[in-house]
């Protein structure tokens, strides 16, 4: 490599960051990736451990050979770039990213940064999600691929999303005793968006495919629901819902997924300095990029779900795409026509995952109405009658009410509390939740030990003495 | 546009802004605050939320008095005690050197009627025994405390408003001129507000509004950069200060410590306070020597703001030397946390009655012209 070509940082190595370093290296050039996960394939591929034998269709149902292909991809890159596993990027500040890894705290120097950091679970609390034995969908799905183990005995998964019945499929095709599948969406809600739907064509197909093979294996599976609370003394007991016309069911369960859908993990985006405006269907604040992921030119680019959920199919277009523009920007030829092609595949992605969300909508008015004494902020126990009365301080906005009630003020920092604060602060002002901003994006992104932190620093006193 | 007269017009609504504005009003005149952003949000909102005499300048230690005064009656004046809890204050030393320095100190403020005890080394590690091995010795003084900073301006400015006083956020002073006998005050949205004096309370800004009454003070804008660890059970009840400052840390009741030390700079026109990362690593480094325990937690957050520093990094505080009816309370150097409230009351009385009767006579803004 030549001192001309930059010095490309990816963060994440998921299907997006994974399809990225393919597409630099095979512009020559090299890229660092850095991924929090001790194995490539990001959340949805997620591998198991060295040394779990269920086969992948198992693990990834019909995605199973997109997942392979992923791990492939960059198991076959890793000779020619800097890959480093278990490693948290924690910081972005002039040009260079602030890593965590196994050893220690590290600088990276980057030219140029391709952020494809993925999403996480989107919470909306409810009475006794805090009870052990509730999961989120993520964390099941954690459970099963890298733990090889169920969260409970037997399990009910509750939510929307098309997670919820690929989860759900996965669990009982592994053996798992699923009790009910509670669907906050209905189907009936599909209806006039179907057009959009048949854009998806066999993703589509896929998630009806789950649904039927659940109800074919006896599985439960209820639409338009609303969670009441999840029940038990010291563990989950049982789950409480009401369905369409308002009758109230409990089911027995030990464990209970939920999930509505993923969010995007944004701080490192905001500490890079992207711009960010609220999206009104994902109801989160967004860095905004143009359609090949350019944040900043020449500099910062985006990809995958990171920068709004579009699915793992889309990551893999985007991380191409970006890691083109980023080519493109410093003056490294690429080919337009396959550029196009990418373009034209991610348009019409998008237009299913658009059609998807209307039909599939995140049930966001729930956090609203909450009661008082419901936790929302499990790290600082704050409920919701809290961030309502501001505790008699009336915020104005998110980052008053943490000030002055707590909220988001503990280990996720406000990761997973923050959007449902959002809603019920926006719904007790009687404003629209872009109106109560944003929890500001700070350092660490997760927590950082100071251990290492204090390391990092000695090091470099006593390097400096000693030039 | 609105427009608004009132006795007294206050630029800059942080602490010592908001604490005029309450104490203004309790005297029975009429008052407005201007404040560009949040009440109570810049450094009086960022700071470590220390309140304490121990180890503080001399000049500082009447006003320190009367502060302390206030503090406890917050919950009074306020309705609300913003978590101000008097825990103590050990200043450590980890020299020899160091430790004459805050004996003779001791001895000095002992005449403010600062009362300090001072501890041996093995009397330390008896009281405190999460204290590293590079603790010599320290001063340790009972009636110090901390309260949480993100309350106590909001709070007074709340007080401030039910009290009558007109609140204005969010709408910068744009221009401030003299007027007759009085002062204009015009905002970003185009309010006009009328008074016959004014208090120039604008922090680190401060030294800008000065200037333009032909009393320039240089002003260093800093940036102190906080830290704040994960919960875990509470062991450390009293603040902790290392002479030469580079290390101060707290733990509140409900587990996390918030400790500091280095500071960066700050540019006065982006207005709000950058994290440097790297700045807070060799604080890390710092504080493990000192409270070698905390090795074992996690950061889970940085935070930095704005503070105005002097040249001799003591405050601002008397009746302008060009300006009749102008009131200066800025500068406060990091100090202005603690000294606040009294603050707030010193400009009060410097405004209605041009005279107060706090010793201010280290806070002079003529200190700094050119010999």
């Amino acid at each position: 490599m030549n001192d001309d070509t930059p010095r490309v940082l990816i963060v994440g190595a998921g299907p997006a960051g994974t399809r990225a370093a393919e597409a630099l290296v095979a512009h020559g050039v090299a890229p660092i990736v850095v991924d929090e996960g001790a194995r490539s394939g990001g959340q949805i591929y997620r591998r198991p451990p060295a040394g779990f034998t269920r086969p992948a269709a198992a693990l990834y149902g019909f995605e199973a050979r997109k997942a392979q292909a992923v791990h492939a991809t960059l198991d076959g890159l890793r000779e020619r770039i800097d890959y480093r596993p278990n490693t948290l990027i924690w910081n972005i500040e002039g040009g260079v990213a602030q890593a965590l890894g196994p050893d220690g705290i590290e600088r990276i120097r980057f030219d140029a940064l391709i952020l494809a950091t993925g999403a996480m679970d989107r919470v909306i609390p409810f009475p006794g999600w805090t009870l052990p034995g509730v999961f989120t969908m993520g964390g099941s799905q954690v459970a099963l691929k890298a733990q090889g183990c169920a969260i409970g005995d037997p399990v009910v998964f509750m939510g929307t999303g098309p997670l919820l019945y690929l989860v759900a499929y996965q669990y009982v095709h592994a053996g798992a005793r699923v009790a009910a599948v509670l669907d906050t969406s209905h189907l009936s809600q599909a209806i006039p968006v179907f057009p959009g739907l048949l854009w998806g064509g066999r993703t589509f197909a896929k998630g009806l495919w789950y649904m039927t093979w659940l109800r074919a294996a006896g599985i439960p599976v209820r639409g338009g629901i609303t969670p009441v609370a999840a029940e038990g003394q010291s563990a989950l007991e049982a789950v409480r819902y009401r369905d369409r016309r308002g009758r109230e069911h409990r089911i027995a369960c030990t464990g209970l997924g939920i999930g509505y859908s993923v969010k995007s993990e944004v701080q490192l985006a905001e500490l890079a300095g992207c711009e960010m405006a609220f999206d009104p269907l994902a109801q989160q604040w967004l860095p905004q990029a143009d359609v090949d992921g350019r944040a900043i030119e020449g500099s910062v680019y985006l990809a995958g779900d990171g920068a709004g959920v579009a699915g793992a199919d889309a990551a893999e277009v985007r991380g191409r795409l970006a890691a083109l523009a980023l080519l493109a920007d410093k003056d490294i030829a690429t080919d337009r026509a396959s550029q196009a092609r990418l373009r034209a595949k991610l348009r019409r992605i998008m237009r299913f995952r658009n059609a998807l969300e209307r039909a599939l909508p995140v049930p966001f008015h729930l956090a609203r109405t909450l009661p008082d004494e419901t936790v929302i902020c499990r790290c600082e126990a704050i409920t919701a009658g809290d961030i309502r009365e501001g505790r008699a301080l009336a915020p104005a906005e998110m980052n008053r009410a943490k000030a002055f009630t707590r909220v988001g003020m503990g280990r996720c920092q406000g990761r997973v509390c923050g959007p449902a604060a959002a809603q019920i602060l926006a719904a007790a002002r009687g404003c629209a939740v872009e109106d109560v901003g944003r929890l500001r994006g700070q350092a660490p992104v997760k927590p950082l030990s100071i251990r290492a932190g204090a390391e990092a620093a000695v090091e470099d006193r006593s390097r400096a003495a000693s030039i | 546009m609105s427009e608004s007269r009132t006795d007294v017009v206050i630029v800059g609504g942080g602490l010592v802004g908001c604490a005029a504005a309450l104490h203004l009003r309790s005297r029975g005149a009429s008052v407005a605050v201007v404040e560009k952003n949040q009440l109570g949000a810049a450094a009086s909102g960022v700071n470590f939320g220390g309140v304490r005499r121990n180890g503080r300048k001399l000049a500082e230690l009447p006003i320190a008095a009367r502060a302390l005064a206030i503090w406890k009656r917050l919950p009074e004046l306020v309705g609300s005690d913003c978590e101000y809890e008097i825990t103590g204050n050990i200043k450590v030393a980890r020299t020899d050197e160091h430790m004459d320095q805050i004996a003779a100190h001791a001895e000095a403020q002992a005449e403010y009627g600062v009362e300090v005890e001072m501890l041996g080394r093995n009397t330390l590690r008896d009281r405190y025994p999460w204290l590293g091995e590079s603790a010599l010795g320290a001063a340790y003084c009972a009636t110090d405390g901390q309260a949480n900073p993100r309350l106590v301006g909001p709070a007074f400015a709340r007080a401030a408003r039910a009290a009558g006083a007109m609140m204005v956020e969010h709408d910068g002073a744009q221009r401030v001129e003299r007027d007759g006998s009085g002062f204009v005050v015009e905002t970003e949205s185009g309010r006009t507000l009328r008074g016959d004096t004014l208090i120039n309370s604008s922090g680190a800004w401060g030294g800008r509004l000065a200037a333009q009454f032909g009393e320039p003070v240089e002003i260093w804008p800093m940036e102190p950069q906080m830290i704040v660890t994960e919960p875990a059970p509470y062991f450390m009840v009293p603040v902790l200060a290392v002479v030469g400052g580079d290390v101060y840390a707290r733990q509140i009741p409900r587990g996390n410590v918030i400790f500091g030390g280095r500071s960066g700079t700050a540019d006065l026109d982006v207005g709000f306070g950058k994290v440097h990362a790297e700045e807070s690593l060799t604080t890390l480094a710092r504080t493990i020597e000192i409270i070698p325990r905390i090795a074992d937690l996690a950061v889970i957050r940085f935070w930095s703001g704005v503070e105005g520093c002097t040249e001799d990094h003591l405050p601002v505080l008397c009746p302008s030397r060009t300006t009749p009816g102008l009131v200066h309370a800025f500068g406060f150097s990091g100090h202005g946390f603690c000294l606040g409230p009294a603050s707030g009351a010193v400009a009060a009385e410097l405004a209605l009655d041009g005279r107060s009767e706090t010793p201010i006579e280290g806070f002079d803004i003529g200190r700094f012209d050119s010999p």
